[in-house]
């Protein structure tokens, strides 16, 4: 009886030791959450949630100090992904949705200046000096940076309107009749 | 002929006594016809009209762009009055991009495409650009471009063109109507569909309660070895594609894949009777033959329809709705779908209008589920209802799509059968267009991310090239001044040896 007490009281304080050294001697010393939080999040750095860039955001999401609802280019899908990585509830609600947007130049005002392409992440301005400059609304992703330099006033944020092939129902009310 | 049972379904009240023995007739020649660009599955059709320009009956309106789409044309003769957003004839109400033309009541054909007289010595891609220069789409509502459906057989080995004369909506004789009358037209057009698809077979199903219909088809048939006739039974939804398939041939469609990855391809009868047109006489598709019906409407009937007619024009046609219309709809009562006004046109999908009334909708408050089992004993898709519509109400789409809501056909019967009224399909079309909806999104996420890199990279790599270009500047001025200061060195002790 004593044997058997000891021996496995012997073991669990060995394994004991060594998993506690190692976890201490092999610890890793980034939240590796951080990682995936912004694996998820668009990468274009457009400051609009109120952080200096998509890692700074990721790093206070992974502190949990701050809602999941304030990346605007990424829309509803990245909240559900975050919520789903976080395991949190997602409250749309508190997201304030402006819908799909994408900028628009508008030549009469555009003098050429080059400044919106550089502060374009993802490309998606093409001009050259004193030319016009134009978006390719594909790749715009409405981080609204460019919108915020332009000295002309050049740039609005345009919705883009909805199409019937991208419609389709609204989830049915509790007491719907049918 | 051996056939094969289906899963579930339902037998609701057919009401086609309504219509069916109403020989088709032609609609007179509405004033104006609006034709939106969308009338089928893909990308819009681009004009090839303007404003104010004169046509004939089958000129080219607007052209198909892309991979997917079809082109539109002049239903008759006249003068494009304006090219204009107009309201959709979709549940969304959303406009969509129009042309109005105004008819000048000679109804003049223009220069027809040349008839093909001996389709069978055509190659599969003469019929195919055929068809697609016809402007033909699947007929049975779906509206899914015909030739690119022609084009299957390049990719898939076909044994079968299963030609869907089902029609298992209430309400709907539209294509009871074309067998009976037009059967030699319904055939031939099968038979060239199936030379275009490389299919030897051609088998054309009817629901059991079309006996007409049956009959007409094989006295057409009678002299075509490689065409069958055979009556399916009673059971909706028999004429949805993948059912239909698994009823005549056994033959199951996995999820996500097409009947043709199993030997099979699933054509309507109307589209067969507008292949015979643009093959045969090289008419474009310019009319559809659709079912006016249900309680609401005066006089219920079968018209042959230019395309572009609004629908008002065509109730008013049929005596006009009662004052106990409740719900009108295109297409049957069991897919159809509420339309946003009557002043939409009829398209190339629209099968039926229907003006049912309060007694036809029979709608009720949902109550909480019982757990029946019922929509699971129904589902003709072997899917489970009652779980996908709880996990949806509680906003988990992906677990739903993990159960197969995306495999879900619409088709109602849960709907129809559940005894607290739960809206069930409607939480289903719901999920699904909510899914897709996310999947896009996710998509440009994934875009701008990869466009974002992109860009970080070639910033990173230019700032790389200053650097080692300065480096390089660098290291040249520093070797210049070293062999400066070496050359100095030398002369400065040349001239040290010197004094």
């Amino acid at each position: 009886m004593l044997l058997d007490v000891g021996s496995l009281a012997v073991m669990g304080v060995t394994l004991g030791a060594v998993l506690g050294t190692a976890a201490k001697l092999l610890a890793v010393p980034t939240n590796p959450i951080e990682e995936e939080l912004q694996n998820l999040l668009p990468g274009s750095q457009c400051g609009q949630c109120g952080f200096v860039g998509c890692a700074q955001y990721a790093a206070a999401l992974a502190k949990g100090d701050t809602p999941i609802t304030l990346c605007a280019p990424g829309g509803k899908a990245t909240i559900e992904a975050l919520a789903k990585k976080l395991g949190v509830h997602a409250d749309a609600d508190a997201h304030e949705e402006v819908g799909p947007r994408v900028a628009f130049i508008n030549e009469d005002l555009c003098i050429g200046c080059l400044r919106c392409i550089g502060e374009c992440g993802s490309d998606a301005i093409v001009g050259a000096p004193k030319q016009l400059h134009t978006v390719i609304a594909d790749a715009c992703h409405a981080c609204s940076k460019c919108f915020k330099i332009c000295p002309t006033e050049a740039i609005e944020m345009r919705p883009i309107p909805q199409t019937i092939a991208a419609w389709h129902w609204q989830k049915p009310g509790e007491h719907a009749a049918h | 002929m051996k056939l094969f049972p289906i899963l579930g379904g339902i037998h609701p009240e057919y009401r086609k006594e309504l219509t069916s023995e109403k020989a088709i007739v032609a609609l007179p020649l509405p004033k104006t016809l609006y034709l939106p660009l969308q009338q089928h599955m893909g990308a819009p059709a681009n004009t090839t009209v303007n404003a104010g320009d004169l046509v004939k009956k089958g000129q080219l309106l607007a052209k198909a762009q892309g991979a997917i789409s079809a082109a539109v044309h002049a239903p008759t003769s006249g003068r494009i009055a304006a090219i204009t957003e107009m309201t959709a004839p979709h549940p969304s109400g959303l406009p969509t991009l129009t042309i109005m033309l105004d008819s000048d009541g000679k109804d003049e054909w223009g220069e027809l495409m040349p008839a093909i007289n001996d389709p069978f010595a055509a190659s599969a891609n003469e019929i195919k650009a055929r068809v697609a220069e016809a402007g033909i789409v699947g007929m049975g509502g779906a509206t899914f471009p015909s030739a690119v459906k022609l084009g299957l057989g390049s990719q898939h080995k076909l044994e079968i063109l299963l030609l869907n004369g089902a029609e298992c909506e209430p309400y709907l004789t539209c294509d009871d109507r074309v067998m009976r009358e037009f059967a030699a037209e319904v055939v031939d057009g099968a038979r060239i569909m199936a030379h275009a698809l490389g299919a030897p077979k051609v088998i054309i199903a009817v629901e059991d309660n079309k006996p007409q219909a049956i009959e007409a088809l094989r006295a057409v048939a009678a002299t075509q070895p490689n065409v069958d006739v055979v009556g399916v039974p009673v059971q909706y939804p028999m004429g949805a594609e993948r059912h239909l398939t698994q009823a005549v041939t056994g033959r199951e469609t996995p999820a996500r894949k097409l009947t043709a990855d199993v030997g099979v391809v699933v054509h309507n009868v109307a589209t067969a009777r507008a292949v015979h047109q643009a093959v045969r006489l090289g008419r474009p598709l310019l009319s559809r033959v659709v079912t006016v019906s249900g309680g609401a409407v005066a006089q219920p009937k079968n018209i042959e329809v230019p395309l572009g007619t609004r629908v008002s024009e065509l109730l008013d046609f049929c005596g006009g709705v009662t004052k106990e219309a409740r719900r009108i709809i295109s297409g049957g009562p069991m897919m159809g779908q509420p339309l946003p006004s009557l002043d939409v046109a009829v398209v190339k999908g629209t099968s039926g209008i229907l003006a049912l009334t309060q007694k036809e909708t029979n709608e009720h408050a949902s109550s909480p589920c019982i757990r029946c089992g019922s929509c699971v004993t129904y589902c003709p898709c072997g899917l489970v209802p009652v779980e996908m519509a709880s996990y949806i109400r509680n906003d988990k789409l992906d677990l739903a799509a993990k159960i197969g809501v995306q495999d879900c056909v619409s088709c109602g019967s849960c709907s129809y059968i559940c005894p607290s009224h739960i809206p069930l399909v409607h939480y289903f079309n719901y999920a699904k267009g909510k899914i897709a909806a996310l999947d896009r999104e996710r998509r440009k996420n994934e875009q701008t991310k990869a466009l974002v890199e992109a860009h970080n990279a070639r910033l990173e790599r230019q700032a790389q090239a200053k650097r080692e270009a300065a480096a390089k500047a660098k290291a040249a001025k520093e070797a210049a001044e070293a062999a400066a200061v070496a050359a100095q060195a030398q002369t400065n002790s040349a001239g040290g040896a010197n004094a």
